[in-house]
Order: structure tokens, then C-alpha cells, then sequence
């Protein structure tokens, strides 16, 4: 056992210093085949086995429950291919929900959050077969009401979503209720019209106030995404609604520069802070970034090292989400078994940060900041571009360049010259150059498609002048 | 020894000129730029008159030494013809010189020279110039093959995640001069095989102009007709032809001064040495007037190889061109039509070709230019007033406002050296619009990348209803400011023909 779980952290090790998610299964398993050979194996072996008594737990404050500060976010599922049902067609691989649901709770954790829309919507019923197996009051169980499609917005289709979410998940009762992605605009609505079509118009908001009145959901909440009006506005209404709990986004970059990340945000500062304020507590989600805060500039990387050698980079993150005492649990959905020890070994127990540490994250985040990745997940749903471009092809290669510290970020930086030609070489290997950036005539035709909201025409150009700064030789 | 000498020096020489043609990363020219820049004709094209002095003192001094050192051609040559002596040993034979052909030769050459570029004689005449022949051999046989190895490395450089090799463009870029290149190799190669420096000795009139200077030249061969027993060992090796060893003479205007002679002769005969200046005169007249006494020759021969090796060609270049029109089409992407050249008024030449008219009367056709261009813009032309003289397109790439390759190689005038600030004032053609192809009016979305990528900021996007901000933005050129780089000729979207593109300008201007 502990032989296997070595091997595990030394895999997500490799893989953040290589920086390179494709080469996931070839290089794991390569890893993994000769442990002699595992160059991290050494200096893994102090920390033994997962505890599985240690794990941090916080009250909720309306009914008593320990929570863990660990809860499985179940949007990411593992398929039969081994890769995440989010960017995977393939079938989940249901025997690995199990083993994964199995190994979470004997270590601990026992909040389990999921949504009919996940994994192409198979993740409720994948969720519910694995947590079936476990006694009620091991568990609690958080899904959403997700009526995004505006063939939902009806009071009956939203209720029988709802009541689905009961029998897929197999359970009488619903812990955690949320309402899903508040703010969010939907079709041409913006995010306030968006709530009023879905909760509030067709009564929706009232039937799940008095499901919760009934029993039926044990506590009801939000996860908010987006317009800030929607956010402030549910909270001024706090008196009325009651709100049990909230989930928000929150993490050391988006604590105070949310808006540079992402135009729509709000800093996370202060939705936690309006949140403890009024005293209810949060469910953080999105505690790595979408995975950008534990696939790191190698700059960054060295410096989260250096402080604390033993500690993943993912563990900063971690720690951060769950050092604020009025968060209930953060969320993480993990698709491999590495990634759940690693989360465990991080909360098992929660070693707060201090001052100093924080202060040091913000400097972090910064420093992050000036490497802006594009938060392009390969999806291709921008493709095909009508003017040949391999739009996912341009953003991965100049994010793959950000991470591996190949980018100069500078003229004036030392390696400026052997950067530029990696980068300039590995850019024509990578994409055609009848597909690269500067063909893109920003016709805009992508843009609505993208689900990460990036402005694939603004990035185009933005890279296409980084190249011709490169290539012209300009200083910047 | 001056043998081994010779040898080497050529070698080097011949094989730094190659790279010279075969090197696409500029690196080769820094270091052998100026072995492009010695040779006689550029030299004298760029009225480069401190090499011309040279190379004049120089053949003065020790003969042509050009010819069996500088000169690529001669060079070449004597690898067939060494080729051809390991098949037979002691092939060749004196055969007195053709004089009335070689100053009918050189007669010609330079009236077409100085005829200037738009007469096709001139076309014609360029295909005798012994440099500018030896360069298209290079860039249109060997760079193709280099480049072609340049990938295999660079493919291996990528899966082991190395940035030491790039893949570059492989592409058939003149039909016309793929065949014009695979005549000379084989022609000249094939007399040279045959008869050693036939070409030089007749044809080419760099060699008859060297060859009267060389027929003076204070150190030459000369034969003690004390020892010699006129076995005539000398004559069988020699590659000139020009040694007749029943009279004990040599014709120095034909002696490249290869020394092949030297080591042969085993009575110790022969040397090379400086000669007594009296008899000098005396003894070159006497020689002169032998020669006048001609014979007939082996021209019939030549004229058949060629034609066979013609056949050989065509055959060869259409099948590059189908290989061209493979194209990829991958599974989650969007074809790529291939952009069609535009039918140009007058044809675009480089900044620093000052006029077309400079550009044809200097540019020997050597393709120098053509392989360095980095952009894929470079191509020899296919129309006929211009054949074979680099022109440029922008279907591939367009003139990079860094890049001043084509300047900095060009052994003679027809490009001056420029630098990347010249460059962007330089107007070497002017982009026009095609209303019809715009994407914006033709598939209705927002476009602008020509304006996006002008470097000049010559164009600019404005709603095609005056009054109605609303309606589909098309370009508007501001020609004063526009210098014709291509650059929205090569971005325009529109396929398979541009909705803009450039027109070139006889007389280029700084604006």
C-alpha cells in the first residue's frame, strides 16, 4: 500500500514539473512501471499512509452536522478510458467511482457534491450507486437544481428535475439543495432575467422553501457564478430566503483578482466576506483555478517548492480555500485516485496558514498573474474554425509554453533568444502555419461558443503580436 | 603539391559556395557571404571594381587560377571530369583552341550585357555565366535535397523535443529554371566528363576574358625542351586540352593552372615557374598564330546529349509538380483552399532593386537570393522577359518587415544592400482590392486583417455605406503609404483568390 500511494504522489509530481496534462497516462505509466527509477519516490516516503482519522471537519452552524473540509465535487468522474468525463465521451468507469467513494470515506470524507448536468448527465446516478453502498448517516449528498435549458424554466420540468434527483442518487432526502449557477445569463437573457426565469417566475424558489419546510432538503443554498447584482440581491433577501449556505468560487488568485482572471468575477474577498457577515457559511469550488493552480509557471512552482519541499503545489491551494474558519467544506472533483490522497493528506489535518504564508500566496498570485494562461480546456467547441484555424492548437501551445517557462517574458530576459526560437519552432510544429493565430480575421463566430467565455478573437490577436514581437526581435 | 593546394583550396571554395545556396538559417553568409561577391561577373555587374582589380592582378600574376579555385562551375566540372579519368586514365588530347567560337562567345555575352535586360538574348546569355549556371544548379537540384534531409532531422529533433532543427518548405518554385538547372548539370557535366574543361575553354566567356589576360601571366607552366622526350603524358592529363607536347607548347589562355601536369611528366619537364619577361611576347604571338590553323570539333555530340538530357528533365518536373498539389486535410479542421497567385500587371522585385530595369540589366539569375528568402516569397520567374529572374508572391508568405535576406546576398547590384529601415520606407508595389472576394461583403462577417497586419498602416477599415456605421467594413488602401510587402495579400482570408493583393512598381520610391 504505501509502495502504490508513493508511486502516486511521485506521478502528480512528475506531471506538474513536466507540466504536460496530454502526456498523462504514457508518462504515469511510465512512471509507475519501476519505482527504483522514480526520481521523487525518495523523498516521498516520510510522509506513510493517508491518516484516516485525522480529517479536518466544520460545524454547520443551522444543524449541528460535522462536515469535512474535503468534499468530493463529482463533476469529473473517472471513464473507461482513464481520462475525466468532462473532456471524455466515454462511459464512466463505475467500478473506479466506487473504489474512489470507498477510499474517500474510510479516509473521512463525507460530502459528496453533484448535479444532474455533470458528466454529460450520468454523474448523479454513478454517485448514488457508489454512495448506495454506504450506510445514509456516513454521507451527506449535495446536487442542484441545474434548469439552465430554457425548456426547463417551466415549473414542471424544474420539479421533475428535481424529483429525478432522487431517484438517480437513490436517497429520500437531499442534504444540500442548490440552486445552480445563479448570475449566469442564459440564451439572451442576462443573469438577473436568467434567476427570474428560473426559480423565481414559475414559483420554483417558493415549491423548494417548503420541500426544505417538509424535510425533504436538509439545507438549501446557491452556487453563484457571474453577475454580481444576482449575488447582492439573494443576500439582501437573506431574511426572507434564509439561505443555509453558499457556494462560491474561491481561491488565492480570485481572493483579490478575480477580475483579472476573469471579467465577470467578483474578487472572493468579498462574496466570502458579505457571506461571514451575515453569517452563512460557504462551499468553495473552484479551490485550484480549473486546475491552474496545480499546473504551474515553473518559476511559481520552484517558489511554493522551496517553502515548503514535502507540500504539493495543489496543497497551497487547498490550504488556502479551507484556512478561512466559515467555510463548511471546499470541493474538489478528482478524477484519480493521486489526487484524492494528495487532497487528503492536506486536510488530514488542515495546517492553517498563517499571515506570513497568505501574504506570500498574494505575491503568488501575482506573479501568476504577469504569466496569464488562457483558460482553454481543449474542449474544441470553437471548432471547426470557418477560416482553418486550430484555435484549441494556438491557445495550448502558448499556455504549454507559459507553464514549461519556456516564455520569455521580457526581451531583456537572459534566455531570451532560446526561448524565442522554442518557441517560434515549437509553434509551427504545434499548429500549421496556415492555421495560426494571425489568420484569424475575428469574425467572432467562435466566441459564443466557447464555455469558458474566452475572447478567442482578442487572444488570437494578443498572441499574433507576442509572435511578431518575437519574430520582429521588438523589445518588450 | 601546388596540386594538392589547388585542390584543397577548391574544395573548400566549391563547398562553401553550396552552402552558400543551401543554407536557409543565414548563418553560411556571414562567414562565406563575400565568396558570392568575388566572382567575376557580379563583381563587375555590382562594378565592384576593387575584386575586378583583383582578380585581375591575380590571373596576371599566376593565371586562371579563377577557374580551377573560385569559379563553382570549374570546379564542378573537374569533379566529372575526374569522374571521367577514373573510368580511363590518360583520356584527354591537345586539340588546338576554337578561337573564332570563344570571341563570338564573349562578343555576344557582352553585348547582350550591355543590351540590358529586356531583349531575351540576354535571358539567353545568362545561361553561359558561369556562376549564375553553377547557382542554379544548386538552388534548384541540391537545396530541394538538403532541405528535404533538413526535415528528416527536424522530425527527429521533435520527438525528442529538441528546437536544434526546424522544418522548412520543400516547393517546386520555377519550372522553368528546375529545367534550365538540370540542362546545365548535365550538359557541362557531360563534356566535362568527356573532355575535361571543354566548356570553360569554349563557351564561357569569363574564360576567354581571363584567358587573355592569363596568357601573360608571370608564373606559368612551361616545359624544358632539354629533358622532354615528347612522350606526351602531360597532354594526355591535360584537362585544357592546351598543352602540345610534339611542339613543346602550351596555350596559357586555355591552362586553368590546375598543375594536373606537374606530377605527371617523368622526365621532371615540366614546372611551374615565372617566365623570362623578354621571350614572353614573342613566344604568345608565335602560339597565336598556330592557332589560327583550326580544326573542326565535337559540337554535334554536345547538341545530342542535351536534347536527351531534356527529355530526362520534363519527365522529372512534372512529377515535383504533382507532388506539389498533395495537400492535407485533417479531420477536425476546416480545408484550406490553396490560394491561387494573382495575375500581376508588372511583376514585384525586392527593396534595393531600385527599378526593374536595374534589377533585369545586373540580376545574373544565380538564385542566391531565391534560396536565402526565408518567407517563401523569392521564386525564379516563369515569363518569359523576365525568365529565370527572381520575382516575388505572396501566396506563402509575404516580405517580413525584418527581414533583409535577398539585400544582403546579392553578389551584384540588381539588389543593393538595404537594412530593415530602409526596407519600411521603400515602396516596391502598392495593394489593390477586389470587391468582390471580401469576406465581409461576401460571406457578411467582420474582418479587417489586412488592416490588422499592415505595417505600414496603409489601410483602413471603413463602413461601405458612407453614412450607416452599422454596415460590413471594408478596407480603403492608402497607396502613398502602402510599400507592397504583401502582407494582406498573404492574410486575406479569402480563397482561392485574394480579395487584395499587390501590383508591382517599375521604379521603386522611398516614401
Amino acid at each position: 500500500m504505501e509502495n502504490k500511494h508513493d508511486k502516486g504522489i511521485s506521478r502528480r509530481e512528475f506531471l506538474r514539473r513536466l507540466g504536460a496534462g496530454a502526456a498523462v497516462t504514457a508518462v504515469a505509466a511510465a512512471a509507475g512501471c519501476d519505482p527504483k527509477n522514480n526520481f521523487v519516490t525518495g523523498d516521498r516516503s516520510a510522509q506513510g499512509e493517508v491518516p484516516t482519522d485525522k480529517m479536518t471537519y466544520r460545524t454547520n452552524p443551522k444543524t449541528g452536522e460535522k462536515v469535512s473540509l474535503l468534499g468530493y465535487g463529482c463533476m469529473r468522474w473517472p471513464t473507461v478510458a482513464g481520462r475525466s468525463a468532462r473532456e471524455d465521451g466515454n462511459d464512466i468507469d463505475q467500478e473506479m467511482v466506487n473504489r474512489l467513494v470507498d477510499y474517500a470515506i474510510e479516509h473521512g470524507v463525507n460530502y459528496f457534491d453533484t448535479s444532474p448536468a455533470y458528466c454529460r448527465g450520468f454523474s448523479e446516478r454513478a454517485t448514488g450507486i457508489a454512495l448506495s453502498r454506504h450506510p445514509r448517516d456516513k454521507y451527506f449528498i449535495a446536487t442542484k437544481l441545474s434548469n439552465f435549458s430554457p425548456d426547463t424554466w417551466s415549473r414542471e420540468a424544474s420539479i421533475s428535475m428535481y424529483r429525478r434527483s432522487f431517484r438517480e442518487l437513490q436517497v429520500d432526502r437531499i442534504d444540500y439543495l442548490l440552486l445552480h449557477g445563479v448570475g449566469m445569463g442564459a440564451g439572451s437573457r442576462n443573469g438577473m432575467e436568467a434567476f427570474e426565469e428560473r426559480y423565481i417566475k414559475n414559483g420554483v424558489l417558493d415549491f423548494l422553501l417548503a420541500e426544505r419546510e417538509a424535510g425533504r432538503i436538509g439545507n438549501l443554498g446557491f452556487s453563484y457564478h457571474g453577475d454580481i447584482e444576482v449575488f447582492d440581491r439573494l443576500l439582501a433577501e437573506h431574511d426572507k430566503y434564509h439561505w443555509d449556505f453558499v457556494q462560491i468560487q474561491l481561491n488565492y488568485v480570485d481572493w483579490k483578482h478575480a477580475k483579472e482572471v476573469n471579467t465577470r468575477n467578483t474578487d472572493a474577498e468579498y462574496l466570502y466576506n458579505e457571506l461571514a457577515s451575515r453569517g452563512i457559511p460557504s462551499v468553495i469550488m473552484e479551490p485550484l483555478l480549473g486546475g491552474r493552480l496545480s499546473n504551474v509557471h515553473d518559476h511559481i512552482a520552484a517558489k511554493l517548492k522551496q517553502r515548503k519541499p514535502e507540500a504539493s503545489v495543489a496543497s497551497w491551494a487547498f490550504r488556502f480555500a479551507g484556512s478561512e474558519p466559515l467555510v463548511l467544506t471546499v470541493l474538489s472533483g478528482m478524477t484519480y485516485m493521486e489526487h484524492l490522497q494528495d487532497n487528503l493528506r492536506t486536510y488530514s489535518p488542515l495546517e492553517e496558514l498563517t499571515d506570513d504564508d497568505k501574504a506570500f500566496l498574494e505575491e503568488t498570485a501575482q506573479a501568476m498573474l504577469r504569466y496569464p494562461t488562457i483558460p482553454c480546456n481543449d474542449c474544441k467547441y470553437c471548432m471547426p474554425c470557418p477560416y482553418g484555424l486550430d484555435i484549441p492548437g494556438i491557445l495550448l501551445h502558448f499556455n504549454k509554453c507559459i507553464n514549461e517557462g519556456r516564455m520569455p517574458s521580457s526581451s531583456q530576459d537572459a534566455g531570451y533568444r532560446k526561448a524565442r526560437k522554442a518557441f517560434l519552432v515549437g509553434y509551427d510544429r504545434s499548429v500549421p502555419r496556415l492555421r495560426q493565430a494571425d489568420r484569424c480575421i475575428a469574425c467572432n463566430q467562435c466566441k459564443p461558443h466557447c464555455p469558458q467565455n474566452i475572447d478567442i478573437p482578442r487572444q488570437m490577436q494578443r498572441i499574433d503580436k507576442f509572435v511578431e514581437d518575437l519574430k520582429q526581435g521588438r523589445e518588450f | 603539391m601546388l596540386r594538392k593546394i589547388r585542390i584543397g583550396a577548391a574544395l573548400l571554395c566549391f563547398t562553401a559556395i553550396t552552402l552558400l545556396f543551401l543554407d536557409f538559417t543565414g548563418t553560411v553568409h556571414a562567414w562565406f557571404g563575400w565568396l558570392a561577391k568575388v566572382q567575376l561577373l557580379p563583381a563587375l555587374l555590382a562594378a565592384n571594381f576593387a575584386v575586378v582589380a583583383l582578380l585581375v592582378v591575380l590571373t596576371l600574376l599566376f593565371g586562371r587560377i579563377y577557374c580551377s579555385v573560385i569559379c563553382p562551375l570549374g570546379v564542378m566540372q573537374d569533379l566529372f571530369a575526374a569522374a571521367g579519368r577514373r573510368a580511363r586514365k590518360n583520356r584527354y588530347s591537345y586539340s588546338p583552341a576554337i578561337s573564332w567560337l570563344r570571341w563570338l562567345m564573349l562578343a555576344v555575352f557582352t553585348g547582350a550585357m550591355i543590351a540590358g535586360g529586356s531583349l531575351l538574348i540576354h535571358k539567353a546569355a545568362l545561361l553561359i555565366a558561369p556562376y549564375s549556371a553553377y547557382g542554379r544548379i544548386a538552388a534548384n537540384l541540391l537545396a530541394p535535397l538538403w532541405q528535404l534531409a533538413n526535415n528528416a532531422l527536424a522530425l527527429i529533433a521533435e520527438r525528442i523535443d529538441s528546437y536544434a532543427f526546424y522544418s522548412v518548405d520543400v516547393w517546386m518554385k520555377s519550372l522553368a529554371s528546375l529545367a534550365t538547372a538540370l540542362a546545365t548539370l548535365f550538359g557541362v557535366g557531360f563534356l566535362a566528363w568527356r573532355n575535361g574543361r571543354t566548356w570553360c575553354n569554349t563557351v564561357c566567356p569569363v574564360g576567354t576574358m581571363l584567358g587573355v589576360l592569363s596568357k601573360y601571366s608571370l608564373f606559368r607552366v612551361t616545359i624544358d625542351t632539354d629533358r622532354c622526350n615528347g612522350c606526351g603524358l602531360c597532354a594526355r592529363n591535360c584537362k585544357a586540352a592546351c598543352i602540345d607536347s610534339k611542339r613543346h607548347e602550351i596555350d596559357y589562355s586555355r591552362c586553368v593552372a590546375c598543375m594536373d601536369c606537374l606530377g605527371k611528366c617523368r622526365q621532371n619537364a615540366i614546372f611551374y615557374e615565372p617566365r623570362p619577361v623578354t621571350k614572353a611576347f614573342e613566344k604568345a604571338d608565335r602560339i597565336k598564330a598556330e592557332r589560327e590553323r583550326a580544326e573542326k570539333n565535337e559540337t554535334n555530340e554536345q547538341g545530342m546529349s542535351r536534347r536527351a538530357f531534356l527529355t530526362v528533365t520534363a519527365a522529372m518536373a512534372a512529377s515535383g509538380a504533382l507532388r506539389a498539389q498533395e495537400k492535407h486535410v485533417d479531420g477536425g479542421l476546416a480545408a484550406i483552399e490553396r490560394k491561387k497567385i494573382p495575375d500581376r500587371a508588372t511583376r514585384i522585385v525586392p527593396a534595393g532593386a531600385r527599378s526593374l530595369r536595374n534589377f533585369t540589366a545586373h540580376c545574373t539569375s544565380c538564385q542566391l537570393c531565391v534560396s536565402a528568402c526565408p518567407n517563401g516569397v523569392l521564386r525564379p520567374s516563369s515569363r518569359l522577359e523576365s525568365l529565370m529572374l527572381p520575382e516575388m508572391s505572396y501566396e506563402r508568405g509575404y516580405c517580413r518587415p525584418e527581414c533583409t535576406r535577398c539585400s544582403e546576398v546579392c553578389p551584384t547590384s540588381a539588389i543593393s544592400r538595404i537594412d530593415a529601415a530602409d526596407k519600411s520606407s521603400i515602396q516596391i508595389g502598392h495593394a489593390v482590392w477586389v470587391k468582390e472576394n471580401c469576406v465581409p461583403l461576401r460571406d457578411g462577417v467582420s474582418c479587417g486583417n489586412c488592416a490588422r497586419h499592415c505595417p505600414s498602416g496603409a489601410i483602413t477599415m471603413v463602413p461601405v455605406e458612407a453614412g450607416n456605421q452599422s454596415s460590413p467594413q471594408i478596407p480603403v488602401i492608402n497607396t502613398e503609404r502602402c510599400i507592397g510587402c504583401g502582407a494582406c495579400e498573404n492574410l486575406c482570408p479569402a480563397r482561392p483568390i485574394g480579395a487584395i493583393y499587390v501590383e508591382g512598381h517599375e521604379n521603386h520610391r522611398t516614401i
